[in-house]
């Protein structure tokens, strides 16, 4: 399985351990212990003998990229907080809720100290007051725990006041969500956080701003993946980190790879690494040695890539992915096999994004109900060839009017399987194939989220 | 009444955040522990402790998915039907559950024991089919496996999921037992 998984091959040639996922080269490296005798918190040590700005140049220069989905450059985030600001807050986005992805869950049970360290780093080089650390509600053992290792950091003197005597302070919380997607979005995190409805907020300002942070101070949000590269890049350098990945998309990544694979998992692999050699290599090839109908590279969030040659030989990287037509996003690689419907697929989607919608903008909010409408009649096979372009045009008329992505998102599962298998549609508005008639005589899912639907 | 019986606890999570408001989360589910489910007193308690209005404490109670305003079975089950587990044979698990246990979705056996339901994604896909009782995480799961679970918590033994971090260490003290319970510890 994944998690068993060889090293990754480095571009050198060798196998290299993991940066990231070194639960799968250490056993226990949970413990605080563990992680101390591996290393542990040296690149904590060392930031703080380096001025705040000095940190983030060193961050800058890895060329480190936003793990969560956007690819922001993570040094330029960091530069963009105000250096005369009294108050700033570091939030880490441990939301992850995107179907498909894994990745935050894994590093945060199997190597927690690295993402303390490494917001810790964070919080240094912007000097933050505290950290919170924004969990999914589902986390809640995680959460817990995690509690458990921020005491353990506190107990080294690693948190808390005047840290390793550099006239610095920092404290490190959780914070429990409670069951929505949207909360992801890092000004909705934002609003949750502050015990106000998990919804976008208009920007700008934008987090790093006054008046677009937690508490309307300078905030860096990111993803726990991002952060946990950081304590690695301090110790070993930005060089030594670009020497995996490509220019524009330096360092490793940690792939989830589900759907029809014979071993799923989390593969840490540096970016470049292809499709094929993802799919094929590590995950297994495609079970029962079937063909490859479509991949997800982004959850449901980015549009279905076809399974072609050309796709396959793709180098997962955020600008080779966009130039076949979609987004490296979170790395979340969902394989679907020759016989899956795309009709049920995209309505399985359609309706996630549905019942996820925050029922802040309308284009989103309707555009949500009205394409699982439609969706809902072609799969049942009581649509008209008419309903797959009006399920098109639905979709095109949420694109750009959104605050937040996740109505950008919203618009994809029917838009690229219209573009990429129209068939699939067209069979289906002249009678539904036996095999994918299941899903109708489901119950239908319930929506709890009061506005969104 | 929570502050009273939480006092400590109340006070220790207030002291996380620079604004009161920002506990109403963790006291939604302290209150959700201690009641079973969020009832109109228990907003309106939630919302004295964080000083929010009681309408803008139910806003947000009505917003998140995982309060609940009606009782729930002592075993909540939240199966995974998003599409990677889907694609895993996860819908057809959730009927063979469901069926197994005799209720509808939303519903609670007559025992009061169990109540069934399907989530979004649960971060969990690679384990395939997956659901958590009371949110602690079953995975790599068939139907088999998921009677005998059912089957020992029937039988009144205590579920221990396979969870590789470490349940033994930090036990569950915290997770919601059809409100018996006890309190969310703080670390």
């Amino acid at each position: 399985m994944g998690r068993g998984a060889p090293h990754p091959k480095m571009k050198a040639g060798r196998d290299v351990a993991h940066i990231i996922l070194r639960d799968l080269d250490i056993p226990d490296i949970w413990k605080f212990d563990v992680y101390v005798e591996n290393g542990g918190y040296e690149g904590l040590k060392k930031a703080v003998t380096l001025t705040p700005d000095e940190v983030i140049e060193v961050v800058k220069a890895s060329g480190l990229r936003g793990r969560g989905g956007a690819g922001f450059p993570t040094g330029v985030k960091w530069s963009f907080i105000p250096k005369d600001a009294e108050t700033t807050y570091v939030a880490v986005n441990a939301d992850e809720s995107e179907p498909g992805t894994f990745k935050d869950r894994q590093i945060m049970e199997g190597n927690p100290h690295q993402l303390i360290e490494g917001a810790l780093i964070c919080a240094y080089a912007i000097r933050a007051r505290a950290v919170y650390i924004y969990c999914r509600g589902e986390f809640w053992d995680l959460t817990h725990a995690l509690d458990a290792r921020i005491e353990e950091a506190r107990a080294a003197g690693f948190i808390g006041e005047n840290i390793l005597g550099s006239g610095w302070s920092c404290e490190v919380y959780t914070h429990l969500g409670a069951g929505a997607y949207i909360c992801g979005e890092e000004s909705a995190l934002l609003n949750s956080l502050q015990g106000l409805l998990g919804q976008p907020r208009v920007r700008p300002p934008f987090p790093a701003q006054k008046g677009g942070g937690l508490y309307y101070e300078p905030t860096v949000v990111n993803n726990v993946e991002t952060l946990t590269n950081v304590p690695w890049i301090m110790v070993n350098g930005a060089d030594a980190y670009r020497q995996f990945g490509t220019e524009q998309s330096p360092g490793v990544k940690v792939f989830c790879v589900s759907g029809h694979v014979n071993r799923p998992g989390n593969y840490e692999l540096p970016l470049g690494t292809t499709f094929r050699e993802l799919i094929y290599e590590h995950a297994g090839g495609i079970l029962d040695d079937k063909g490859l109908k479509g991949v997800l590279t982004a959850g449901a969030s980015a549009p279905i890539l076809p399974g072609s040659a050309e796709v396959l030989d793709t180098p997962l990287t955020y600008e080779d992915v966009q130039k076949v037509g979609s987004s490296l996003g979170s790395a979340s690689v969902i394989v679907l096999d020759e016989d899956t419907d795309m009709v049920w697929a995209a309505l399985k989607m359609v309706r996630f994004f549905k019942h996820e919608s925050c029922g802040k903008c309308t284009p989103c909010r309707e555009g949500t109900f009205w394409m699982e409408r439609v969706l809902s009649r072609i799969h049942r096979g009581e649509a008209t060839e008419g309903d797959i372009d009006l399920l098109d045009e639905v979709a095109a008329q949420i694109k750009g009017k959104c605050l937040c992505a996740l109505g950008e998102f919203a618009l994809n599962p029917a838009a690229a399987t219209i573009a990429h298998f129209r068939d699939d549609y067209a069979r289906r508005v002249s009678g539904v194939p036996e095999s994918t008639a299941e899903l109708e005589t489901q119950a239908p899912i319930e929506a709890p989220v009061a506005a969104g639907d | 009444m929570l502050i009273e019986k939480y006092k400590d606890q109340i006070e220790k999570t207030l002291g996380k955040y620079p604004d009161r408001r920002s506990a109403v989360m963790p006291m939604l589910y302290l209150a959700q522990q201690e009641y079973g489910h969020i009832t109109p007193e228990a907003m309106a308690e939630v919302a004295e402790i964080c000083e929010m209005s009681v309408t803008q404490v139910r806003s947000l109670v009505g917003f998140y998915t995982m309060y609940y305003e009606k009782p729930k079975g002592k075993y909540l089950i939240q199966v995974c039907t998003d599409l990677p587990c889907a694609l895993r044979g996860a819908e057809q698990f959730f009927e063979a559950l469901k069926d197994y246990l005799g209720v509808e979705e939303g519903e609670v056996t007559p025992d009061g024991l169990f109540s069934i339901e399907q989530v979004m994604c649960l971060a969990a896909c690679d384990k395939a089919p997956v659901m958590q009782i009371n949110f602690s995480y079953c995975e790599g799961l068939d139907i088999d496996k998921a009677k005998a679970i059912i089957d020992d918590l029937r039988a009144g033994k205590s579920y221990t999921p396979a969870y590789r971090w470490r349940a033994a260490e930090h036990a569950h003290a915290g997770r919601k037992q059809g409100g018996k319970s006890k309190a969310e510890p703080e670390a």
